[in-house]
């Protein structure tokens, strides 16, 4: 599981936001299309690619990308 | 395991009944940025909705629905032997709805009444109920009344639940019949009973303060006698559960989504059925929607969309499968040949 994929998947999600403004310290919460329907894309996208069960807390927590991408690594291994 | 299957029972009829009064969702401006509306409603798949009168309760909605059924099918009051009432908007504490609706129905003093509470899984696990007392000897017609008016528990300053909720009373008679098997599969796990929920009751007593608006999480205004949900709690609940209950019920019953003729969802949002359409790899033909048209609205929207979407196509052999999910956590599927359903279109209260 590699964490530039899964900026790629994070990235794919949103529509009006620059994808080379995203890496993997970005504080996904300032950028201005986050909302918390952006949210249930997250957590679909986890869901998909993944096969990782990801709750409203694991985003509530999380502050940078990497910060979602290392809970999503601790639970599929 | 909660798996059941019954034998030789189905659905005669359904009807449904919404309130006449539409709200739009594009008219939200006071709740959502403007800019954001247009992307909210096609995300969540829910333009307009039917919202109550202040003295118009989820019985009326389901009496009226009710009397449709009646008339359409040319059923004797008399001839139901068992009256079931699906709802958490209850028209009082004591007693039951499901007695008032029987003295307002004229049904016999011989039947059979009584409520069911659950949230929006609500219509699988009373139907099976249904299913079940329809099984008995000496019982040989259920009908079930699935009701709610969520507008009198939502805050309409709670901008995660008040654009989603709408308002609809529905009919569904059960009897004994050559309707071949139905197998529900229906499962429970109470320990996210925090993630829908209404504070207040005997665990939190009801006092002046209960009725106190105040500011919750991320702005959002509700009392303690009113909704909250986790958005994003309830979207990783559904979207673990429901494909997975689907594929085990259809598993065991040997069949595939190819075997269907139509797959009908609780009406959450758009958003989250059409996740369940990909993942379950069905044809978006064989899964109506009426979301756009009446939001969610709780446990009836299953018999609600078969009344809006599949009135005069249930002609002959027709395999539904139906699933429900929501608070407790509660979720089901059902299956079953609803052979020659007499489905009346939906009417307004």
């Amino acid at each position: 599981m590699s964490i530039d994929q899964f900026i790629e998947n994070f990235t794919e999600l949103f529509d009006e936001t620059d994808p080379d403004t995203i890496n993997a310290t970005t504080q996904f919460k300032d950028l201005e299309e986050w909302s918390s329907l952006l949210a249930l894309s997250v957590i679909a996208m986890i869901d998909e690619e993944y096969d990782v069960e990801f709750r409203g807390e694991d985003i509530r927590s999380s502050n940078t990308v990497e910060d979602l991408f290392k809970i999503v690594q601790s639970r599929a291994e | 395991m909660a798996r059941i299957t019954y034998h030789g029972v189905g659905i005669k009829a359904i009807s449904s009944c919404v309130p006449q009064e539409i709200v739009y969702n594009k008219d939200l401006g006071y709740l959502i940025p403007q800019e954001e509306i247009e992307k909210t409603i096609n995300n969540i798949g829910i333009e307009q909705r039917r919202i109550a009168a202040p003295d118009v309760t989820a019985s009326d909605l389901s009496f009226k629905a009710a009397k449709q059924l009646f008339a359409d099918n040319s059923i004797e009051p008399e001839s139901i032997d068992v009256l079931l009432f699906m709802s958490q908007t209850a028209d009082y504490r004591i007693p039951a709805t499901s007695c008032l609706l029987q003295h307002r129905l004229g049904l016999s003093r011989d039947t059979l009444c009584f409520d069911i509470s659950l949230g929006c899984s609500g219509y699988l696990f009373a139907l099976s109920a249904a299913f079940a007392y329809a099984s008995m000897e000496g019982i040989n017609r259920v009908l079930l009344l699935d009701g709610e008016t969520f507008s009198k528990i939502v805050n309409r300053r709670d901008k995660v639940d008040w654009p989603l909720y709408g308002d609809a009373g529905t009919a569904t008679l059960i009897e004994k019949g050559d309707y071949g098997d139905a197998t529900f599969i229906l499962n429970t796990d109470g320990s996210g009973e925090d993630t829908l929920k209404i504070f207040a009751g005997m665990r939190n007593p009801v006092t002046a303060d209960s009725c106190v608006e105040r500011e919750r999480e991320d702005g959002n205004i509700r009392t303690d006698l009113e909704v909250f949900m986790d958005g994003m709690d309830v979207f990783n609940f559904a979207i673990s559960k429901v494909p997975k209950s689907v594929k085990q019920l259809l598993k065991e019953t040997e069949r595939t989504v190819e075997d269907l003729d139509f797959l009908v969802f609780h009406q959450a949002n758009r958003f989250m059925m059409d996740f369940f359409v990909k993942k379950l790899k069905i044809s978006p033909d064989k899964v109506p929607y009426c979301i756009h048209k009446y939001g969610n609205t709780s446990s009836a929207s299953v018999p609600l969309t078969i009344s809006s979407e599949l009135s005069g196509r249930l002609e002959g052999d027709n395999i539904v499968l139906m699933s429900g999910f929501g608070a407790g956590l509660s979720w089901g599927s059902a299956i079953m040949n609803m052979r020659d359903c007499s489905v009346s279109p939906v009417i307004e209260y």
